[in-house]
C-alpha cells in the first residue's frame, strides 16, 4: 500500500498540492482527473518519488519513501511519463529493455520483447524511437514500465504503475487496450494510479477516482459517487454533462469496452 | 568511413544488438593492435615493420640504436597515443551522454580551452606565483592544474546551460564560445608575459602534439584515464537511462546527481590530462563516437569501451601520418585531427536524420 498524508507542495507562493491524502492499494486501479493545473502530475511526482513534498508524509507499505535508495524504490514502481524525446536513435526493444534492466531481470531481453507483445507493439522491437510515431513511442515508454514491473505482486508486496495521461497521443483503440492491460495489473493485485482527462474513460475502468482541484482533493470514492452534476460542474465548469445525450445533431462516440470479434 | 555509415541496416533484426557490440569491440581490438605496429614502425628514422617484427620476435639482427629509437622514444609515444585517443573520446561520449546531445564535445563546448588554459597559467607562472603548489605536487603539477581547469570548465558549462534537467543545446554551444574567448585571452594575457621557452611550450599545447612523449608522461597521465576507463561500468546503465531525461532515468532506480557529478569528473579528468600531455587534440571526443554510434547504437554499454578503442586507434594513425606526411618535419597532430574532424563535424550538421539537435529552447 502506498500512502501519503497531508502531502503539500509550494512552488513560488502558490500550492500546486494542498494537503491531499491518500491510499493506494493492490488491486485498485485509481484514476486522478481535474482541470489543467490542478495539481495532478505534480501529485503523482511526490507519490512516486520524484519530488520531495513541502510538507507531508509518503509511505511505501508502511515505510517513509526517503527510506528507500532510488534502486529500491525502481523495484517497487515504475512510471509512464508524459511524452519522451529521445536525440539518439536507441531501437524500441533497447528502451524497453532498460526497464527490465532497472527491475534486475535475470533476462532482461526476453522480458523486454514480452513487454512489447503485451502493448501489441511485436515486431516493432528493431525499429529506432525517434522514427516511431506519438502513439508508438507512448506504447514503447508503456512497455518499458511494464518491463519494470513485470509481476504485479512480489512475495505478497504489491507492485505499483503511475501512469500520467497514458492515453495522450493515443487512437480510441490503443487507449482502451493500454487501460485494459492496467486493469489486468490491477486485477493480479498491482497497485495502478492513473492520470486521465477523459471522464468517460476514468469512469469506466477507475475503482477509486479522486477528483482534484486548485491542489485539492474535491471528491473521491467510488465512480458512481464522484462523477456527478456538482463536482463536474464546479471542477470543471460544465452545466449538465453528467448522464445526458447530447443534442439531436451532434453525434457521440460512447467507447465501452474493446470490440472482440465473436465475443 | 562511408563504409560504417548504415545507422539502420546495421541494427539487428530483432533490436538487440548485443552481438554487434561484441564484435564491434573485438574489431576494435584488432584495429589497436594494428594501429600500434604502424605506430611502433613509423617516424622520420629508417627503423621500420621489418625491424619491429625483428624486435618482436627477439632476433639480434637490430644495431643498438635502433632498440634505442623503438624502446626510448616510439613506444612512449604509442602508449601516450592510446591513452590520450582513448581520454578524448570516451570524454566526448560521456559528455554526449550527461548533456543527452551528439553534438557536445570537450573541444566544441570549450572545456578544452579551459584545461589548456590552466596549462599554460601553470607553465608562465609554475615558476613564481605558483611555484609552491608546483613544488608540493611535482610531476603532477600540470596534469592537476589542467584535470582542475576542465573540471571547474565543466561544471560551469553544466550550471550554464542546463535548467531543469533540460541542455539548451544553443546556451551550450554559446556558453563554449564565451568560455574559449575568455580562455584565448587569459592565455594571450599569458603569451604576452611568457619568455621565449615557455612560449615554445604554450605554442606546442595549443596545437596538439604527441612529440616529446617520454614514460615521465605516460605514467603521469596513466592514473587519470584509469580513473575514466574504470568509471565505465558505473555510468554506462545510468547514462543510457539519463538518454530520457532525468526523471525517467530517477524512475528506473538511477541515482541522477551522483551519476552526474562522476560523468563531470570523469570527463574533466580525461580532458585535463590529456591537455597535460598532448595539448588540445580536437575533433576525436566527437568523430568517434559519432561513427561507432553508427554500428553498435547508442547503448553506452558499448559505445564507451568502443570509444576508448576506437580513440586510441585514430589517434595514433592520426600521429603516425603527422610523423610521416612532411618528413623530416613533424605536423602537429592537432591539425590532422582538424582536417580530418571538422569536416565530419559539418558533415553531421547537413545530414538531416544522422543527427538531431537534442532539445533546443
Amino acid at each position: 500500500m502506498i500512502t501519503a498524508e497531508g502531502v503539500t507542495v509550494s512552488r513560488s507562493g502558490r500550492k500546486l498540492v494542498d494537503n491531499v491524502g491518500v491510499e493506494l492499494r493492490g488491486g485498485h486501479f485509481s484514476v486522478i482527473i481535474g482541470p489543467n493545473g490542478a495539481g495532478k502530475s505534480t501529485l503523482m511526482k511526490v507519490l512516486s518519488g520524484e519530488l520531495k513534498p513541502d510538507a507531508g508524509q509518503i509511505a511505501y507499505h508502511g515505510s517513509p519513501i526517503v527510506r528507500y535508495q532510488p534502486v529500491q524504490l525502481a523495484r517497487l514502481r515504475a512510471v509512464l511519463p508524459q511524452s519522451v524525446q529521445l536525440s539518439f536513435p536507441f531501437t524500441a526493444l533497447e528502451i524497453v529493455r532498460m526497464g527490465a534492466v532497472a527491475q534486475g531481470a535475470r533476462n532482461p531481453l526476453e522480458q523486454a520483447r514480452q513487454a512489447l507483445a503485451r502493448v501489441g507493439l511485436r515486431g516493432f522491437e528493431a525499429r529506432p524511437y525517434p522514427s516511431l510515431s506519438g502513439g508508438e513511442q507512448q506504447r514503447v515508454q508503456f512497455a518499458r514500465a511494464l518491463a519494470q514491473v513485470p509481476d504485479p505482486v512480489v512475495d505478497g508486496v504489491p507492485r505499483a504503475l503511475f501512469l500520467d495521461e497514458p492515453t495522450a497521443s493515443l487512437d480510441l483503440g490503443h487507449q482502451i487496450s493500454v487501460l485494459e492491460v492496467a486493469r489486468d495489473f490491477a486485477a493480479a493485485g498491482g497497485i495502478v494510479l492513473a492520470i486521465l482527462h477523459d471522464l468517460n474513460l476514468a469512469a469506466e475502468f477507475a475503482d477509486h477516482l479522486l477528483v482534484l482541484d486548485h491542489g485539492s482533493v474535491v471528491s473521491q470514492g467510488a465512480c458512481g459517487e464522484t462523477v456527478n452534476d456538482d463536482t463536474i460542474g464546479n471542477v470543471y465548469g460544465i452545466a449538465g454533462a453528467v448522464g445526458r445525450l447530447p443534442a439531436e445533431h451532434i453525434p457521440f462516440v460512447l467507447p465501452q469496452a474493446r470490440h472482440r470479434p465473436g465475443a | 568511413m562511408k563504409a560504417l555509415a548504415l545507422p539502420m541496416k546495421a541494427t539487428g533484426a530483432d533490436g538487440d544488438r548485443t552481438i554487434q557490440g561484441f564484435v564491434t569491440l573485438g574489431a576494435l581490438v584488432v584495429l589497436v593492435v594494428v594501429a600500434s605496429l604502424i605506430s611502433l614502425s613509423s617516424g622520420p628514422t629508417g627503423v621500420g615493420l621489418r625491424d619491429l617484427l625483428a624486435y618482436l620476435t627477439g632476433s639480434d639482427s637490430l644495431s643498438s640504436q635502433d632498440v634505442v629509437v623503438l624502446e626510448a622514444v616510439r613506444l612512449p609515444r604509442t602508449a601516450l597515443g592510446l591513452l590520450v585517443g582513448a581520454g578524448l573520446a570516451v570524454s566526448g561520449a560521456m559528455m554526449q551522454g550527461l548533456f543527452r546531445n551528439p553534438l557536445a564535445d570537450p573541444g566544441i563546448v570549450g572545456v578544452t580551452s579551459g584545461a589548456a588554459l590552466a596549462a599554460v597559467l601553470a607553465i608562465v607562472l609554475g615558476g613564481t606565483v605558483l611555484a609552491p603548489l608546483a613544488m608540493v605536487l611535482g610531476n603532477q603539477f600540470l596534469p592537476l592544474m589542467a584535470f582542475f581547469g576542465g573540471l571547474i570548465n565543466t561544471w560551469l558549462l553544466y550550471l550554464i546551460a542546463t535548467k531543469d534537467g533540460r541542455t539548451s543545446t544553443t546556451a551550450l554551444i554559446l556558453s563554449g564560445i564565451a568560455i574559449g574567448a575568455l580562455a584565448a585571452a587569459v592565455m594571450g594575457l599569458m603569451i604576452f608575459i611568457a619568455d621565449d621557452r615557455q612560449l615554445r611550450d604554450i605554442t606546442f599545447w595549443s596545437l596538439g602534439s604527441l612529440g616529446g612523449a617520454t614514460f615521465g608522461r605516460v605514467l603521469s597521465i596513466l592514473p587519470f584515464i584509469v580513473f575514466v576507463l574504470g568509471a565505465i561500468p558505473f555510468v554506462a546503465r545510468g547514462l543510457d537511462a539519463l538518454v530520457l531525461g532525468d526523471a525517467a532515468a530517477f524512475h528506473m532506480g538511477v541515482p541522477v546527481q551522483r551519476l552526474k557529478r562522476i560523468v563531470i569528473i570523469a570527463v574533466a579528468a580525461a580532458c585535463g590530462s590529456t591537455v597535460a600531455v598532448a595539448g588540445s587534440i580536437g575533433f576525436v571526443g566527437i568523430v568517434v563516437p559519432h561513427l561507432l554510434r553508427l554500428v553498435t547504437g547508442p547503448s553506452h554499454r558499448f559505445l564507451l569501451p568502443a570509444s576508448a578503442l576506437g580513440g586510441g586507434a585514430l589517434l595514433l594513425i592520426a600521429d603516425s601520418v603527422a610523423r610521416t606526411v612532411a618528413t623530416p618535419a613533424e605536423l602537429p597532430i592537432g591539425v590532422i585531427t582538424a582536417l580530418f574532424g571538422a569536416p565530419v563535424f559539418l558533415f553531421l550538421l547537413l545530414g538531416k536524420g544522422g543527427i538531431r539537435m537534442g532539445e533546443m529552447p
